[in-house]
């Protein structure tokens, strides 16, 4: 893909694939799906895949409070060692994450460190496409999950987005996961299903971009009945667009709390519908000033939502079979600039938690002062771990989905 | 093509979505002195005039001190939302009353294009500013744009200029400057950032006045070596030496192919003119250009105000509970105008078309149908009831519906708001 082409997939930041354009327009039909849903293989397992978006700051996430060069490189911005909830004699975490402190004594919480690619992107869009993708060298405009949804059939229920518009991740070359509003499933309509479902009807050689608006009405269909047995979620607290706090540049992610939106993720598990991929999002990280206050509210709504999600998952059995990860699209600059912020950095630190997940630490964690061009140099490398997943959450083999990548995280699970 | 189906499409994506009666003007001017009359009107736009710019009082957030109340703070935060409230739908107005709409739709273009959010600006009179910068330069070469941009107030309080110093240079506009606004990814390295950065230094916005104003003291006067070229650069020095690249020219141009005629056809070589009319002229002339009908997804601004055209809906003359639904569905369609969701901007194409989408959709064509007036709605009556359906195409200015849309509107043709919501849900009128 060109230069041109490439930033226009990537500007789109939720484009489907062509290929999964000309699916929508009939190749697949939702209906022949809704005859064959609903018989999930209880043992199979559900991954919850929550994007940060903005480049959340790992050094001051997982916290390497007993490595002076820290201090040194951002005094400001630093926490000060008493304030660091310790997780060993060298690390500790954001005092925001306290619910995932907790879980960390208990065995639940695994830290992945230093996860990154060769030759790191500092632009928010393409490094996050790139997570997206994983195609660090040409991203293409297909996602990793999009590409899994492609080999497991490419019935969209299996991979659902809770964000208005779909994300790449999800966007497989023949098919497409739903994207599933939060707040209007049960809205009026105002037309008859008798039209709706007219809607839905392919038309022969109409463009691709018709036909996938036409694929929609039938995509709706699926999800209502899908979802039909999911009781309503309570109403999501109305939460103040403008309030009086600083904000960083918006550079993505939903604007629904994370909260409400796994709220959806606990009752869809609960309801054992055949969804196997959740995606949810959060944004804001993008703290190029006034960091440390910002980052520790986005890092407390982080810790509120996935340690509720992760008590209610331990209740069910479907729950208990819910793994979870957690990343950003790059960390941030070692050194703090001169508005109490840091700029855009590289590699990184992923959190997981659930069904097997090993609690500890995996990877080794990148040197503060063997730097590159002043960010931290990767010691993982994120396919890895995204291999991992494909094996041993969603029973996948990853070579199809990652060019034949072989690397693993030996011992996350 | 027949010639109407060539102006409906020019106009279709050149404006916000033309009425029947704009079509039939165009249809009899012709192909050629219709794209003469869009890019170069030459009579006072009425529409314009009868949506004077809202006055807007000063940032309430000025008269705050240190000891200011929990309950003046609060009152201050609610009224700044009340401004950027009218300023929305002032906005939205004068999108749908405007009569100039080539000028008006390329204003979005800009917006979206240096996409700014009021999420972090906070201030409705910086951001209806910032527009007025845009609109002021940007039908115009790029040159003079990118250098009023450096010095916007709301672009500046976006990405963290106010706060880019000599003593430690803030990276997040240079980066976006060259990513977003100007050069593209690859046409830069990161020590062009750090560079840029540096030059960059030294402005700051005063809240209170709103004012962007230089302090010497902050600015790097040092040397920058940026894209091969060394000098002491500031901020417009550097603004003149982006905007001369070609590779701006070229960025800019393939941005407004992807905005106007979508991703289906690839932008023809040499669409890049001395300025963005030139550029749009060519564009529009392009034999490629008529290739894209039907493909392009209607980004839900442009669905949104197309409809309040058509339908004869002035946002200004709703009741307030209706004006409010329509905040309201633009919000659940994702494109409230001065809140894109990233310095990226808006989303495009299919990423339009989800489930979630779609539901949004159909609430706010409910409402739509609603509103429309009498004459629209006697307009589709005066049909007999099988002639509906086409009576519907022509009110919506759609070239003609396919089987499918045919036999799901048939049925419809007795319930005249039904039939109104139901074209507008279409696929064809999704996609234009």
């Amino acid at each position: 893909m060109d230069t041109v082409t490439r930033r226009k997939f990537l500007l789109t930041s939720g484009v489907v694939g062509a290929g999964a354009l000309a699916a929508g327009a009939g190749a697949y039909s939702l209906r022949d799906l809704l005859d064959t849903a609903g018989d999930r293989d209880p043992q199979s397992r559900t991954l919850v895949l929550v994007t940060l978006y903005g480049g959340n700051d790992g050094l001051n996430t997982v916290i390497p409070y007993g490595d002076p060069a820290y201090r040194t490189a951002r005094p400001e911005l630093a926490y000060p060692d008493g304030e660091v909830p310790r997780l060993d004699d060298d690390f500790g975490l954001n005092p925001a994450l306290a619910g995932l402190h907790q879980r960390w004594s208990g065995g639940g919480l695994a830290i992945v460190r230093g996860v990154g690619y060769p030759k790191p992107d500092r632009s928010h869009f393409r490094s996050m496409d790139i997570w997206h993708t994983a195609q660090p060298d040409r991203p293409g405009n297909t996602g990793w999950l999009g590409r899994w949804l492609d080999g497991a059939g490419g019935d969209p229920r299996l991979a659902v987005s809770f964000e208005p518009a779909l994300p790449p991740l999800l966007a497989g070359a023949r098919s497409a996961g739903a994207a599933v509003p939060v707040a209007d499933r049960k809205a009026a309509r105002g037309l008859s299903a008798e039209t709706l479902t007219a809607f839905a009807a392919p038309e022969a050689g109409e463009s691709a971009a018709r036909g996938r608006a036409a694929a929609c009405f039938a995509d709706l269909r699926s999800v209502d009945e899908m979802i039909r047995h999911v009781r309503d979620s309570t109403d999501t607290e109305a939460v103040d667009p403008d309030g009086e706090q600083a904000t960083a540049t918006a550079t993505g992610g939903a604007r629904t709390p994370l909260d409400a939106q796994l709220d959806l993720v606990a009752q869809c598990v609960e309801a054992e519908v055949s969804t196997r991929v959740f995606s949810v999002s959060l944004g804001g990280f993008d703290t190029h000033a006034d960091e440390k206050q910002l980052q520790a509210v986005l890092l407390g709504q982080v810790d509120r939502a996935l340690t509720g999600f992760a008590d209610r998952m331990s209740r069910t059995e479907a729950g208990r079979k819910v793994v979870v990860a957690v990343y950003s699209e790059f960390g941030r600059r070692v050194r703090a600039n001169a508005s109490d912020g840091t700029d855009h950095g590289t590699a990184s630190d992923m959190l997981l938690l659930g069904s097997g997940v090993r609690g500890g630490w995996h990877g080794a964690p990148p040197s503060l002062t063997d730097l590159d061009d002043g960010d931290l140099k990767y010691t993982t490398d994120f396919r890895d771990v995204y291999a991992t997943l494909l094996e041993r959450v969603l029973d996948t083999d990853p070579g199809p989905v990652l060019a034949d990548w072989r690397g693993r995280l030996d011992g996350l699970f | 093509m027949t010639d109407r189906e060539a102006v409906a499409h020019l106009l279709r994506r050149a404006t916000f979505g033309p009425t029947a009666d704009e079509v039939d003007a165009a249809e009899r001017a012709g192909p050629a002195a219709t794209l003469d009359s869009l890019l170069n009107p030459n009579r006072a736009d009425r529409g314009a005039t009868a949506t004077p710019l809202p006055a807007l009082p000063p940032d309430p957030y000025a008269a705050l001190t240190k000891e200011s109340t929990r309950e003046q703070r609060q009152h201050a935060n609610a009224e700044r939302r009340e401004q950027l409230q009218r300023l929305t739908l002032w906005w939205l107005d004068r999108m749908v009353a405007a009569e100039d709409g080539l000028t008006e739709k390329l204003l979005f273009f800009w917006h979206g294009h240096w996409a700014t959010s009021a999420q972090k600006v906070k201030s409705a009179r910086l951001m209806l500013g910032q527009l007025e910068t845009l609109r002021r330069h940007g039908r115009g070469p790029l040159g003079p744009l990118v250098a009023a941009m450096v010095r916007d107030p709301a672009l500046i309080l976006w990405l963290d200029g106010q706060k880019n110093t000599r003593k430690a240079p803030n990276e997040n506009l240079a980066r976006e400057l060259m990513e977003l606004f100007t050069l593209g990814i690859g046409s830069y390295t990161e020590a062009d950032v750090k560079a840029g950065a540096r030059a960059l230094t030294g402005w700051v916005v005063d809240r209170r006045t709103g004012i962007a104003r230089f302090e010497t003291r902050r600015h790097d006067p040092g040397e920058k070596t940026i894209l091969g070229h060394s000098g002491r650069f500031d901020g417009e020095s550097y603004a003149g030496l982006l905007a001369a690249q070609p590779a701006a020219a070229t960025f800019v141009a393939g941005r407004l192919w992807f905005r106007y005629a979508g991703t289906d056809v690839p932008a023809p070589a040499g669409l890049a003119g001395t300025d963005t009319v030139a550029t749009l002229r060519t564009l529009f002339s392009s034999p490629v250009f008529a290739q894209t009908r039907g493909t392009l997804v209607k980004q839900p601004v442009e669905w949104v105000v197309g409809a309040l055209r058509q339908l004869g809906i002035r946002p200004s003359k709703l009741p307030e509970q209706r004006r409010k639904q329509l905040l309201a569905g633009l919000n659940a369609l994702d494109q409230v105008p001065l809140r894109p969701p990233s310095v990226g901007g808006w989303p495009a194409g299919p990423a339009w078309l989800t489930t979630s989408s779609l539901q949004a959709r159909l609430r706010t064509a409910g409402m739509l149908a609603a509103a429309a007036t009498p004459a629209v709605l006697a307009r589709l009556t005066a049909a007999p009831t099988a002639g509906r359906p086409d009576a519907l195409a022509r009110l919506l200015v759609v070239d003609g519906w396919g089987a499918r849309t045919r036999a799901a509107l048939t049925p419809l043709a007795g319930e005249p708001r039904t039939l109104l919501a139901a074209g507008l849900v279409s696929p064809e009128y999704t996609v234009s």
